[in-house]
């Protein structure tokens, strides 16, 4: 049984969370997407968000991406304000569509970012080369959007999120309309990326196994409002591989992530939110016993 | 934007399909073509005035004396003369001696073409820039549209004997009231297509922190391109219209709109000279659009996917 493979108290945080909350709409009509979010992520961890429909995890992954503000609360990246840190580019965005532009060709879309972002020619020309590379796209660069599988397509979204080297992915369900077999081998392959990038990870699921095989913490979270309900540390040791998913401690700490979603659904536990450690530790002695 | 799952469609075949497409087209074109004049001489057989023709045709003496069983003045001669007649029009010279009335309306017709081609990239670039203003500005957009939609209900015949003193009687003040008519569909498509891109397109965007030049570049405009070219094909079909009768009330007799006022004057005495020119104007009209949606086709072709293009 290996350590904790993060521990955020050690790590520089890239992402501080600190008593976030964000209302839509006012007075009465208003709704409480989420309240109290504290969290802390830490460089180099891949940190899955989980949990029911309308629990705010994709409202809090755009608030780290300064795509929206919080109500209430502060959030810092690269100890920044979220907005600076946008206005810095500090952070490369992947959502469930890939989002491409259907008249620039796969190479091209790529670029994109790096064109406004103001790269010279040959250094995007370099870099878009590398990606398609990391991506396994190579002989693809000339083609257009819409000639491309949707796997495909979603590879190249994640090649232009990380074009310009941000420290921070955010991923708002990037596999959510792919297919259970294309799914699983895009896991594989954004570990793959993930081990030689060294990007911080923040990425948004409503898969247990593919959050469980993928990060390094699992923050688990309530609806109604919108809250962290427990933050479940995966022990799986690095590299993960397709053996990963056989192991027992994986399907233990599916097991452990399913629970804690399911305790959420009746009563409002919610005093397990917040840090996680007390939660950690109890899903790590589950797992021993 | 690409948010359907595609596959990647199979290429090769297109272009086989493609071109046996066409030749259907032209096919179903034609039988159109025939059915119109089947409908035209129809009526005149049933309800136009009798036919007579003596003479040879094609070698084979005829002689036809056909007195029709009803009659209206629709299918009169002078109302509807025979299509042979306007056919003949074509080669027959307008004036005794003069070159055919074919030759002198296609002069015509490309002096029209050319004052329409002018109102339309006048008329086009206008409507873009106040499509790209309105969508960067509320204010200007809610203060100035019902202007734009005003302006398109006066009558533009009520209006261009004004443009036409104002801006003194020449090709230009043609081709600002040709531009009066076009730059509105123009208007109306950039408004909607630089706003049609993905919302989750515009937060990549905002995400890269780009400049608001730099999202028209690389967001609003590519995405407008099949939305504007659905309305320069209105917009070039109004062109020419605004070319036609803004040349009515500025008397330059080089243009299809003289022929038409001309002809018209004589059409007790031909008809068909009148026909021949409202065909020529219709001719200018389709060549016109057919330019459009050719340099459309350039534009467009491999760069957005098919359906989205078509």
């Amino acid at each position: 049984m290996s350590e904790p493979t993060t521990d955020p108290t050690v790590d520089p945080a890239v992402v501080v969370a600190a008593g976030v909350a964000k209302t839509f709409g006012d007075g009465s009509l208003a709704v409480t997407a989420l309240e109290g979010i504290d969290l802390s992520i830490g460089s180099g961890e891949f940190v899955s968000l989980i949990g029911p429909s309308g629990c705010g995890k994709s409202t809090l992954l755009r608030l780290i991406g300064d795509l929206t503000t919080p109500s209430k609360g502060t959030i810092l990246v690269n100890d920044k304000p979220a907005r600076r840190a946008r206005q810095d580019r500090d952070y490369g965005m992947v959502f469930q569509a890939p989002v491409l532009m259907d008249w620039r060709t796969v190479a091209r879309n790529i670029e994109l970012p790096l064109e406004i972002m103001g790269y010279g020619k040959t250094d995007r020309a370099r870099r878009a080369a590398d990606l398609l590379r990391l991506v396994e796209l190579e002989g693809f660069a000339d083609k257009h959007p819409w000639q491309l599988s949707g796997g495909m397509q979603q590879r190249v979204a994640i090649a232009r999120a990380l074009a310009f080297d941000p420290k921070l992915l955010l991923m708002d369900e990037p596999f959510g309309a792919l297919d259970e077999m294309t799914r699983e081998r895009m896991n594989l392959e954004l570990m793959q990326i993930w081990t030689r990038t060294k990007t911080t990870v923040v990425f948004v699921t409503h898969s247990i196994p593919e959050a469980v095989f993928l990060s390094t913490r699992v923050v688990v979270m309530s609806a109604r409002p919108g809250r962290i309900a427990r933050i479940v540390d995966v022990d799986l040791p690095q590299p993960r591989t397709v053996e990963t998913r056989e192991t027992e401690r994986y399907f233990e700490l599916v097991t452990a992530v399913r629970e804690a979603l399911r305790g959420n659904e009746g009563t409002d536990d919610l005093g397990l939110g917040g840090s996680g450690g007390t939660a950690a530790e109890r899903i790590r002695a589950e797992g021993l016993a | 934007m690409t948010a359907a799952i595609a596959e990647a469609p199979p290429l090769a075949d297109e272009a086989a399909q493609r071109t046996a497409g066409r030749g259907r087209v032209i096919l179903a074109w034609l039988l159109i073509l025939v059915a119109l004049l089947a409908v035209w001489e129809g009526a005149k057989w049933f309800f136009g005035d009798p036919w007579r023709f003596h003479g040879t045709l094609l070698g084979v003496q005829v002689d036809l004396d056909h007195i029709p069983p009803f009659k209206n003045r629709i299918a009169s001669d002078l109302s509807l003369p025979h299509a042979w007649l306007v056919a003949e029009a074509f080669i027959n010279p307008a004036q005794r001696n003069g070159p055919p009335l074919g030759l002198i309306l296609f002069g015509q017709a490309i002096f029209t073409f050319r004052e329409a081609l002018t109102g339309f990239v006048l008329g086009g670039s206008l409507g873009l820039l106040l499509g790209i203003g309105f969508v960067h500005s509320r204010l200007a957009e809610r203060a100035f549209v019902p202007y734009v939609v005003a302006s398109q209900t006066v009558p533009i015949l009520a209006i261009s004997p004004l443009i036409v003193v104002a801006t003194k009687a020449g090709w230009i003040s043609v081709a600002i009231i040709s531009a009066y008519l076009t730059f509105f569909p123009v208007t109306i498509a950039a408004l909607r297509g630089l706003r049609a891109a993905d919302a989750r397109a515009f937060e990549l965007m905002r995400s890269y922190a780009a400049s608001r030049r730099a999202i028209l570049w690389k967001l609003r405009l590519p995405t407008s391109v099949p939305y504007l070219f659905a309305s320069l094909r209105v917009a070039g079909a109004a062109a020419v219209i605004g070319a036609i009768i803004g040349e009515l009330p500025s008397g330059i007799p080089d243009g299809l709109g003289s022929a038409l006022l001309n002809y018209n004057q004589y059409y007790s005495s031909g008809p068909e000279r009148l026909w021949a020119t409202i065909i020529m104007c219709s001719l200018v009209g389709l060549g016109f659009v057919g330019l459009v949606r050719l340099s459309e086709h350039l534009l467009t072709r491999n760069r957005y996917r098919p359906d989205a293009a078509a």
